[in-house]
């Protein structure tokens, strides 16, 4: 191999570079998102009654969408209360329904938001619930 | 394995079947939550077109007209920006009569109706000139009711509908007004808006839902009953004959602002 030395060393910068992010940030382990649902409103609630609008997998998968429904029902088709698939009926309101059990933004909303380094502006408006110390 | 063209085919169609209808099975199983309904409010106060009738004889001096004001503004946490006039941000403001019947303007007309200071807000056209200019929708007439509306989510700022609207009823944020509204009378249950989207009164649209008058209208109504008085802002449906709105229209004499234009605003003075 004509100028191998050369082009080994080459090779192994150019490698050592690449992979550079996985060296330097593989020490410190981004920590697992933890969303808590233990806000004072949500254990005021009988054991029974502790439920979202829906289940608790959808929430997980689809609130995105969901909030995104309810937005245009209620600003722009004038509908405000939905009926969930078991019947219960709740008020369409980010800032009136969901935080008001979810009064712990930090810990329900920007935890995975931030992991998931996605930055929704729900809140440029919307007011967040005061923060309180558990 | 050999395979001819046509064997080749038939596999290829057969699989390509398949996958369409296992995506269309999996997203039926996906939809199955979102079979919920949505419904209105039945308390919700509900008109075919809503109209607003300022009955000036009330509103003399500005403890007849402040509390409305302080009420809507409180109501929606509108910021309270005085620094520059043209960051001001007005969902209901009191106007000189020049400026609000412009065109019939009469040098010899009596002083009192020169600085009565006339309620201003927006008019909730029937043909409102803001909508038809919206690039994105964000402002729109709602059908059921006839509000004009605005989607905060939509507008983009680009302030055509100012342009558009001939009563100034529109404010731009210029800056971002959380700053400007004061902590202690910032209502929780209401956004605020961000740096650079159009807003303008929205007729309480969140109150009706709920089965309530719209902020200005119940403060009008609090300071008649101090005075012993009617209110000076009367809410009602255009459509329905039998509304307080219409007994008035038939029975007083009323002026619109600018009716020449021909956007059918849905607000009536008596001076």
């Amino acid at each position: 191999m004509y100028n191998g030395g050369k082009i080994l060393l080459g090779l192994i910068i150019f490698i050592a570079l690449v992979t550079a992010p996985f060296w330097l940030s593989g020490k410190q382990a981004t920590a697992k998102p933890d969303p808590k649902v233990d806000t004072p409103e949500i254990l005021k609630l009988p054991e029974n009654e502790r439920q979202c609008v829906e289940s608790k997998a959808y929430m997980k998968k689809e609130h995105m969408k969901m909030l995104n429904e309810w937005r245009d029902w209620v600003v722009r088709d004038g509908l405000t209360v939905y009926t969930n698939s078991t019947g219960k009926q709740y008020t369409m309101s980010l800032q009136n329904t969901c935080m008001k059990c979810h009064s712990n933004k930090k810990k329900f909303c920007d935890e995975c938001h931030n992991y998931a380094a996605v930055s929704p502006y729900c809140w440029d408006c919307h007011i967040a619930p005061k923060e309180k110390e558990l | 394995m050999s395979m001819n063209r046509r064997e080749f085919i038939k596999i290829a169609g057969l699989s390509s079947i398949l996958g369409i209808g296992g995506v269309a099975g999996v997203s039926a199983l996906k939809n199955s939550v979102e079979a919920s309904q949505t419904s209105k409010n039945p308390e919700a106060l509900t008109a075919k077109r809503w109209a607003m009738v300022v009955d000036m004889s009330k509103f003399a001096s500005e403890e007849d007209f402040q509390p409305c004001i302080d009420a809507c503004h409180r109501a929606h946490n509108v910021p309270h920006i005085t620094d520059n006039p043209k960051h001001e941000i007005k969902w209901i403001w009191p106007e000189t009569y020049e400026h609000a019947f412009p065109g019939n303007e009469d040098e010899y007309r009596a002083e009192k109706y020169q600085h009565m200071p006339f309620l201003m807000l927006c008019n909730h056209c029937e043909n409102p000139p803001c909508v038809r200019v919206c690039p994105t929708q964000a402002t729109f007439k709602r059908k059921s009711d006839g509000i004009v509306m605005m989607d905060m989510h939509r507008c983009i700022g680009c302030r055509f509908c100012m342009a558009g609207c001939p009563y100034g009823a529109r404010s731009f944020n210029y800056k971002n007004p959380r700053p400007f509204i004061d902590e202690s009378k910032k209502n929780p249950e209401f956004p605020t808006r961000m740096k650079g989207v159009v807003e303008k009164c929205t007729l309480c649209y969140e109150r009706l839902a709920k089965g309530l008058e719209p902020a200005c209208v119940e403060a009008a109504k609090e300071v008649a009953a101090k005075k012993g008085t009617t209110p000076g802002l009367i809410f009602g449906d255009l459509e329905d004959p039998n509304s307080e709105v219409r007994k008035i229209l038939s029975e007083r004499f009323t002026i619109r602002r600018k009716p020449e234009l021909g956007t059918g605003p849905s607000v009536y003075y008596i001076i």
